[in-house]
């Protein structure tokens, strides 16, 4: 079962305070912490437990700055066994149409049975990378993957719906699946896993080794392009309780008392 | 007359909220841009779903296959290229759900069409698509313009837009022989499954205390179920809460989780994403307190405490307790 991997470097901004820097069209990154796309973590880890079941490989790919070998070596220390970075200033702008373009167009000669990637990414939330490259592949897809059981070619999968609900969908391989939060534990690394992963190779391609034109890529390549990042705009904003911690949890609690809930 | 095609997203015999969302949208820039508003239905014997549509749309294209009882992008991807080749709608919308992102991308692909995905407000102004999108888990918003073209796929997010009937379109039932005569070989739905039920049912509390992502670590989940007992309640959460395993999934409160209406939601380290804030906004009272001033559960929230939530616990907890005695 030789598996690859498609990760990105995202900001962590769940619990950040976020600025829009001078451009208008890109948040300040100064100050915030970087790490593999939270989806793409579960994706790795079910990678990972993939190969450990059946043998095999993980390659991890990114498209990204050479900032993004820090998410490669995280994937190479848990257990995938090569890595590959596509970095060119043209990829820059790039939509998730443009992203999937310069995957597949490297992922095509590689080997694989099945390609795993997080249901979305944190930063952008397109929700579209992986689909667009199996359609590109020709292969199959199957999104918001819960559960991954295989019987020869065929993966049977849990898709989360909504309201807790899920569906089981039985997809031929090779196919793209699209991780899901939850799906596995993430392992931690290794003081000695990571030293390892230090000296392994990440391989780097360029627009030219990747083999795609300028407009094929970035801006030029996107069906969407970005014009304006704002603040969204406040409909309603909460009365906020100030002082002490212990003067906040009086006025709540007379709060509470006032509408009759304590 | 060009069109507007809204695509029907059905499950168990029920059409969903969002496809109302999506027709009464579409049903305004259909109006902004002279194009006829068309509803897209497939299913196995749903003519009595298109009757309902028929009220929404001024056409419903309904095309009926026992491949098509449910959900499955591989059909669904065959049997929409289609009609959108031989119509030629100006936009079609398919909602920003586990059915839409299933099948807008590839559908997209496959028919060298623009996508934006996610959206929640769509604008055409002299020929130019705009949509506006959120990004950083709704902590900014973004205005996008779609690349030039005949023909454009929106993914729109559920809950997003109020559904307004107007007055009944009186639409015309087209029934469009279906184009799958081979089989579908690459995916196939087996069935449904509801995860077994957990010890708590949520939606049936009147007071939840939530807890997301600045709860930090599993050992502090305790001393804010003990708040929630004091104030008696229940615990419940956020995605990230059941993702590492902390809290059972019939606690998630969200989107992919449970729907809630307590009389008093208390949210915990819980920024405020869309998923989560879709299951809880109609609380009668929602108390939260989060360590970043611009989060966006403060816009839901009727008081904020900027604070880290640590801080305030233990004494809100034995302020409760002298109240009651």
């Amino acid at each position: 079962m030789d598996i690859i991997v498609c990760v990105k470097h995202v900001p962590e901004t769940a619990e950040a305070e976020i600025k829009i820097d001078g451009t208008g069209k890109a948040i300040e990154k100064n100050g915030l912490v970087f790490d593999i796309n939270e989806w793409d973590d579960y994706a790795l880890e079910e990678a990972v437990l993939l190969k450990e079941k059946f043998g095999g490989t993980v390659t991890a790919i990114t498209v990204g700055s050479e900032d993004a070998d820090s998410v490669l070596r995280k994937c190479l220390a848990r257990g995938a066994d090569k890595a590959t970075r596509l970095t060119d200033p043209k990829f820059e702008g790039s939509d998730g149409y443009a992203i999937a373009r310069i995957l597949a167009k490297v992922i095509k000669d590689l080997p694989f049975n099945m390609i795993l990637t997080g249901t979305q990414a944190g930063d952008d939330g397109y929700a579209v990378v992986g689909v667009i490259l199996a359609e590109l592949l020709g292969i199959p897809h199957a999104t918001m993957v819960k559960k991954i059981e295989l019987n020869d070619e065929v993966a049977k999968l849990n898709r989360e719906l909504e309201g807790g609900l899920e569906e089981i969908v039985e997809v031929k391989l090779p196919a793209v699946l699209t991780i899901q939060t939850g799906i596995n534990e993430p392992r931690y690394v290794s003081i000695m896993g990571t030293r390892k992963a230090m000296k392994k190779e990440i391989k780097v391609l360029g627009l030219a080794e990747v083999g795609l034109g300028e407009n094929e890529v970035g801006e030029a390549g996107s069906w969407i392009k970005m014009e304006k990042m704002y603040v969204p705009p406040v409909e309603k904003q909460a009365e906020f309780l100030k002082g002490s911690p212990e003067e906040i949890a009086v006025k709540i609690a007379e709060i509470l008392k006032a509408k009759g809930l304590v | 007359m060009r069109e507007i095609f809204v695509l029907t997203e059905h499950r168990q015999g029920q059409i969903r909220d969002v496809t109302f969302e999506m027709l009464t949208k579409g049903r305004e820039l259909a109006g902004k841009t002279n194009t006829e508003l068309t509803a897209v239905l497939f299913g196995k014997e749903v003519k009595n779903h298109a009757k309902i549509l028929s009220d929404y749309a001024k056409n419903v294209l309904l095309v009926e296959d026992a491949k098509l009882e449910n959900f499955n992008s591989e059909a669904y991807q065959k049997v929409l290229s289609n009609l959108i080749r031989e119509r030629k709608p100006l936009l079609t919308l398919i909602g920003h759900t586990s059915f839409g992102v299933d099948l807008a991308p590839s559908l997209a692909v496959s028919l060298g069409t623009p996508l934006a995905t996610d959206c929640v407000d769509l604008e055409f102004e002299d020929e130019k698509f705009t949509v506006t999108r959120q990004m950083y888990g709704g902590k900014v918003n973004v205005n996008a313009v779609l690349r030039k073209a005949e023909s454009y796929i929106a993914t729109v997010r559920q809950a997003t837009f109020p559904v307004e009937k107007g007055a009944p379109m009186n639409g015309e039932i087209i029934e469009v022989p279906s184009p799958l005569s081979e089989e579908i070989t690459k995916k196939r739905f087996v069935e449904y499954v509801l995860p077994p039920p957990g010890g708590v049912d949520i939606t049936a509390a009147e007071v939840l205390v939530g807890i997301g992502r600045g709860i930090k670590d599993e050992s502090n989940i305790p001393p804010v179920e003990e708040l929630a007992k004091v104030l008696g309640g229940a615990l419940a959460c956020s995605r990230p809460i059941v993702d590492k395993g902390w809290l059972p999934n019939d606690r998630q409160v969200g989107s992919s989780g449970r729907t809630v209406k307590p009389k008093l939601y208390i949210a915990l380290g819980i920024s405020g994403a869309f998923q989560h804030v879709l299951g809880m906004k109609n609380s009668d009272l929602i108390i939260a307190v989060n360590k970043d001033p611009k989060a966006p559960i403060f816009g839901v929230a009727d008081y904020g405490v900027v604070e880290d939530l640590f801080k305030i616990v233990p004494p809100l907890k034995s302020k409760i307790q002298e109240l009651k005695g």
